[in-house]
């Protein structure tokens, strides 16, 4: 290992390229699972989103060897998956996160099912742009490359934000989040509005499980994911419903999953498997800290969590 | 009057079995148009695979055994209001506690060992959703999403043991811990293959049911899940109930667990991690929280469950058909809540 020649230093290093190589999923997930919220319905599905989307966007890129068309299959596949949320959260007294849950059980079935045929071939993945030449130290270069998909998606950071804050829809979103008695009476679709931001979403979803498959881990098989998807509820309250935030929470997600790969490289191996939960237990952390049951959380949609 | 009130109870019972017979439907026409594979064989094999002979029905019951106590874990905490779905991280810490207790007592004799082995599961996975129900009430913490995080966090500290203090240093591929003493083992109940463990889960089904509908502390639970703050008025002490509540459903999950390690596997290693957590869940859904019929539906679920071999070697279906089926039962009965109070059938008749 040429890890060795770096020694301590490995560690911070191996964190950063964590962070450049294993955000991207996170970012995508709470970006969607924001403007979900923010619209004042939870997804809790998006594991099923993300592990569909990770699926359609394999098995694409190895049918028609394009990579880029099968970050759009994947999109939409999660799209779809959208579509039966949408539906079915906003039917009467159905409550969302309970279809959250089907969907998680039904969209990782379906990906499982569809992706059966697609665990042995390789397919194309999408190349990464090396910001590392300067340096001649091959962790420097194999830590410093990031994929375009990744650099869509801090775009997408402050067009979302703009999106809330200055356009008509957006303000929109925010009304029927936070008070849908004052949207309607704005003559504003409730159901459209909150289907559009659902759907939306799980597009959004469906692009970051492409991430997943096509780049990194770049693979397709059943143990994907590590559970982006179901963190994406906790980072979003984590992040305060602000998709800048979103942005900086997944940035320390993706680092903190490598905590445990970086220190195992300097040869520290115990607690291994615990460093690799550290997420989990940081999300759960910083919950426990920023809940209250005297308030709801600064920032979080009126209606969030209230039954049809 | 006597006939008004058969209508309205029916209703609870046609309204799910029309969901389920939906959800059949549409994975009939799933395996037909994605495998080509005909449904009606598809369905055939299913109970064939589950429920077709004594030696099948065995291995459906001894497959429910755990999804019953599972799905207390759900059913209990959500009497209150409270959705949990850790099911998964209390079963494996449950197995995880019953291992080390059972490890640690080799020498005493087998009847004592293996109680020290169910109060080990049962304490360790009540704490670990007892930890979900006080941050719940304490914090606020969303129940759901934490009981989720620390079914990851389960599933990490089961790894972690498995490959590092606890691990027997002879299992080489698939790290274990040490086996328990064959003594020590749970054993089938008598002409059987099935296991003390589906006892356990009908007692356990049995006693919730009880506890829930007939005793005072069910009845506050009951009243706390219905309007927290009339009970906070009332006097009720919620906190308490909270945890008490959430502590006795994780402890039927550890019990699951307890009864996997001591009758299943002899070992904890990663197929401890085998996803009965989650169709507790569906079960716990599906039986609108009813522990007795929770019960019921967990066997058929066990069957459903017990013939995904049987698709896969005669349907040519991947194994994940198993789980897809369970996606679309759980979201027809999910659709099937806003059917109640529409159907006029079920609605009383004018009475004078």
């Amino acid at each position: 290992m040429a890890t060795e020649a770096l020694g301590w230093l490995g560690v911070p290093l191996g964190i950063v390229g964590g962070m450049l190589r294993g955000s991207a999923p996170f970012l995508f997930v709470s970006l969607g699972e924001c403007l979900t919220e923010k619209s004042g319905k939870i997804n809790l599905g998006l594991e099923g989103t993300l592990l569909m989307g990770a699926m359609s966007a394999y098995a694409v890129s190895y049918l028609t060897k394009s990579p880029w068309l099968g970050v759009v299959v994947a999109g939409l596949a999660g799209a779809l998956l959208g579509c039966i949320h949408a539906w079915l959260a906003q039917q009467r007294r159905v409550n969302d996160i309970a279809v959250g849950i089907a969907m998680i059980l039904f969209g990782s079935g379906l990906a499982f099912f569809l992706g059966k045929p697609f665990v042995q071939p390789v397919a194309p993945g999408l190349e990464a742009i090396s910001l590392g030449n300067w340096s001649n130290v091959q962790q420097v270069q194999a830590a410093l490359k990031i994929n375009p998909l990744f650099l869509l998606g801090i775009v997408l950071v402050p067009l979302i934000q703009w999106f809330f804050r200055s356009t008509r829809w957006g303000l929109y979103v925010r009304a029927v989040g936070d008070s849908p008695e004052a949207a309607r009476a704005m003559g504003v679709s409730i159901w459209q509005v909150r289907a559009a931001s659902i759907v939306f979403g799980s597009f959004l979803a469906g692009v970051g499980g492409a991430y997943l498959s096509l780049y990194y881990p770049g693979s397709w098989n059943e143990r994907i994911s590590s559970g982006q998807g179901l963190m994406a509820v906790a980072l979003v309250i984590f992040a305060r419903w602000d998709p800048v935030q979103c942005l900086y929470a997944s940035l320390l997600f993706g680092g903190a999953q490598a905590i445990g790969p970086s220190l195992q490289s300097v040869g520290i191996t115990s607690f291994y498997q615990i460093f690799n939960a550290s997420p989990y237990i940081l999300t759960l952390i910083f919950m426990v800290l920023r809940c209250s049951p005297k308030r709801s959380i600064e920032g979080s949609p009126g209606a969030l969590g209230e039954i049809n | 009057m006597k006939a008004d009130f058969w209508r309205q109870k029916s209703e609870s019972i046609v309204i799910p079995i029309v969901a389920i017979l939906l959800s059949m439907v549409l994975f009939g026409l799933f395996c037909l148009f994605l495998s080509k594979a005909n449904p009606f064989g598809v369905f055939g094999s299913i109970y064939q695979g589950s429920f077709s002979t004594w030696s099948t029905w065995q291995r459906t019951l001894i497959g429910a055994a755990p999804i019953m106590l599972c799905a207390l874990c759900t059913a209990l905490p959500a009497r209150m209001g409270y959705v949990i779905i850790g099911n998964e991280g209390a079963l494996i810490v449950g197995g995880l506690g019953a291992i080390a207790v059972g490890l640690t007592l080799n020498n005493l004799p087998p009847l004592l060992v293996q109680i020290a082995m169910a109060i080990g599961g049962i304490t360790w996975g009540g704490l670990w959703i007892m930890a979900v129900g006080a941050l719940r009430h304490y914090r606020a913490v969303n129940e759901t999403i934490s009981s989720l995080l620390m079914n990851y966090i389960a599933i990490a500290l089961m790894n972690e043991l498995v490959e590092g203090v606890m691990r027997d240093p002879s299992s080489l591929n698939k790290p274990s811990t040490y086996s328990l003493a064959t003594v020590n083992m749970l054993g089938a109940l008598p002409g059987t293959r099935v296991h003390y463990g589906l006892l356990y889960g009908l007692i356990a089904c049995g006693l919730a049911y009880f506890l829930i509908e007939r005793t005072t502390f069910g009845f506050s639970v009951r009243a706390t899940g219905g309007n927290i703050r009339a009970a906070k008025i009332t006097g009720l002490p919620v906190g308490k109930l909270a945890l008490a509540v959430t502590f006795l459903a994780g402890s039927c999950a550890g019990l699951a667990g307890m009864v996997e390690v001591a009758a299943v596997h002899g070992n904890v290693n990663a197929t401890l991690n085998s996803g009965y957590g989650y169709s507790g869940v569906l079960v716990a859904f599906i039986a609108r929280y009813n522990p007795l019929a929770s019960a019921l539906i967990s066997i058929l679920l066990g069957g459903i469950l017990a013939s995904g071999g049987l698709l896969q070697r005669l349907h040519n279906l991947p194994d994940a058909a198993v789980l897809v089926f369970q996606g679309l039962v759980f979201l027809c009965v999910l659709w099937s809540e806003c059917w109640y109070g529409q159907w006029s059938f079920f609605s009383p008749k004018e009475s004078a």
